[in-house]
């Protein structure tokens, strides 16, 4: 039994199907990356995936021990966040809530496993800064240090490096990588397909053509072909008209 | 200072002291959380609900109108802050419709079924709450001690949910606390302090008692427990102080009272610009 299992899944709002047909497995130690064009359902399968909403059609499945709740979750940036007055401390240790059940306050388990991961994050001398202040790097790890507090197991990542330059995103990308090596499962939504293709083992392609299967299989396979070809003719565009304009059209596109 | 203590002799004087301090205390506590989740509105809406009822109140001739007052603003608080990010209507849509809604139908009823003389000083009376706060029978008091115990209680063991619920929703939802839940705590109690905080401003001002504490706090501090105290503490020293130079001045408490909040923002603005520049 995989750690989760994904049959027949058609995601959407109400009644209205945004992607069908998706058939997937993770197993424990994974690193899938879910790719697909702009509005062909990743964010919303995400949200499917994490049960903040209801799968159209379909089931998934947890298996090996992995409750519900057990899945991390480091969230695109919401425009509450941007003016929110919250220490890093405080943001990291919200990722202990679910642990506490009905207990009010914070146990010295759940400071010492904030106090932890913000240590592998490389976010410790920031810890009694504002989290808005932050840079955009910074932000990131400091969620993924809260989504690291939530669970040890698996961890799904929503456009981890969206409005990163260059550098923080391969830093972001080597963070991620090594957390996969101490056996945190990945789930990665990008739109970074060369990144996908440099880090993941496992591709989801969802789309017109639904595909999942090993990173190899899908250099082969028609979507992927068609998929790539796509990908490096926008990289052109991208560097035709500016990075700065192509961040802000993910960020509207994103939403 | 002898006029103070001369006043102070009264009990309805010490009444409203005590009232005062509580009702500013709880209305600052929600009132980061609510500005946070871009309810800054709510207050203004479901003091309009709540107006709305005291007129079927007044109509019906209950003696009692809490028994009203309180299900029904409840009720919308709840209807109001459940639906949320993903409502069809928006949420500062949601709550202008219902906030004017409401208003238009309490004047309206208590326009058609007037049972006073004086109409638009009963309708002034219950927007700018001139003169309520000064006189609170010894029973308010005692129900406004009690719901604030119980308000201040709730924020202090749900503190940490309430955090977690406000800086971002989908992760502790997804990571299994009980959102819905804690979202409903959040609506009552806010309801609950907003009739409660009726008496003090009236229902205009409401939202004054709730937003300026917590921007104030927001402007000096960064971390979301100091803004809270901070807040706390803004919002019961400008109650006070409003409270006093009202009594003494002979101004409307209300008024004073969120006069005195946004003096304190103007200087909380000016501290916090020299204090760092980076808060906007």
């Amino acid at each position: 039994m995989a750690l989760l299992t994904v049959k027949d899944l058609s995601v959407g709002y109400g009644n209205q199907i945004v992607a069908e047909n998706i058939n997937f497995e993770v197993n424990a130690g994974d690193y899938l990356c879910i790719v697909g064009e702009n509005g062909s359902g990743k964010s919303t399968l995400m949200k499917t995936l994490l049960r903040l909403q209801k799968p159209v059609k379909g089931e998934i499945l947890t298996g090996e021990g992995l409750t519900e709740n057990e899945i991390g979750y480091l969230p695109q940036q919401t425009v509450i966040q941007k003016d929110f007055p919250a220490s890093v401390r405080e943001v990291v240790l919200s990722g202990c809530q679910s642990r506490g059940g009905f207990r009010p306050f914070y146990s010295s388990e759940d400071k010492k496993t904030a106090a932890e991961n913000m240590e592998k994050m490389g976010i410790t001398d920031l810890a009694g800064r504002c989290y808005r202040e932050l840079s955009g790097g910074q932000q990131q790890r400091v969620l993924l240090a809260r989504a690291l507090c939530a669970t040890r197991k698996l961890l799904l990542l929503d456009e981890p490096v969206s409005g990163l330059d260059p550098k923080v995103t391969a830093e972001m990308y080597a963070l991620i990588s090594e957390l996969n090596k101490e056996k945190v499962t990945i789930i990665m939504i990008s739109h970074d397909i060369g990144a996908a293709m440099g880090f993941a083992d496992h591709i989801l392609h969802i789309g017109d053509n639904v595909f999942f299967g090993t990173k190899d299989e899908y250099l082969g396979s028609k979507a992927g072909k068609f998929f790539l070809m796509m990908q490096s003719r926008d990289a052109e565009s991208v560097f035709a008209s500016g990075p700065r304009k192509t961040m802000k059209k993910e960020e509207e596109t994103n939403g | 200072m002898d006029k103070l203590a001369f006043y102070l002799q009264y009990p309805f004087v010490r009444y409203a002291l005590i009232v005062g301090v509580l009702i500013s205390l709880c209305s600052s506590l929600l009132g980061v959380t609510l500005v946070l989740k871009r309810f800054s509105y709510i207050g203004d809406g479901l003091s309009h609900v709540a107006f709305g009822a005291m007129a079927i109140a007044g109509v019906l001739g209950l003696s009692n109108n809490m028994l009203i007052v309180m299900p029904v603003t409840v009720i919308s608080a709840v209807l109001l802050l459940r639906t949320g990010q993903n409502a069809r209507i928006k949420g500062d849509a949601a709550i202008a419709m219902i906030s004017v809604g409401a208003l238009a139908f309490g004047y309206l009823i208590m326009n058609i079924f007037s049972t006073s003389a004086n109409l638009s000083g009963d309708v002034c009376t219950t927007l700018f709450g001139s003169t309520s706060i000064l006189t609170l029978s010894l029973g308010e008091v005692w129900l406004c001690v009690v719901l604030s115990i119980v308000v201040v209680v709730i924020f202090i063991l749900f503190y940490n949910k309430i955090f977690a619920v406000t800086f971002d929703e989908n992760f502790a939802k997804a990571t299994g606390v009980k959102t819905d839940a804690y979202n409903l705590i959040i609506a009552v109690v806010t309801a609950v302090i907003i009739v409660l905080a009726m008496n003090l401003v009236g229902s205009l001002l409401i939202s004054a008692l709730v937003i300026f504490p917590a921007l104030s706090a927001m402007k000096l501090f960064k971390s979301f427990k100091s803004v809270t105290v901070c807040s706390a503490v803004l919002s019961v020293v400008c109650a006070l102080s409003g409270m006093i130079i009202s009594i003494l001045a002979g101004t409307p408490v209300g008024s004073t009272i969120v006069a005195a909040d946004a003096v304190v923002f103007g200087i909380c603005c000016i501290a916090g610009a020299i204090m760092g520049g980076t808060s906007k």
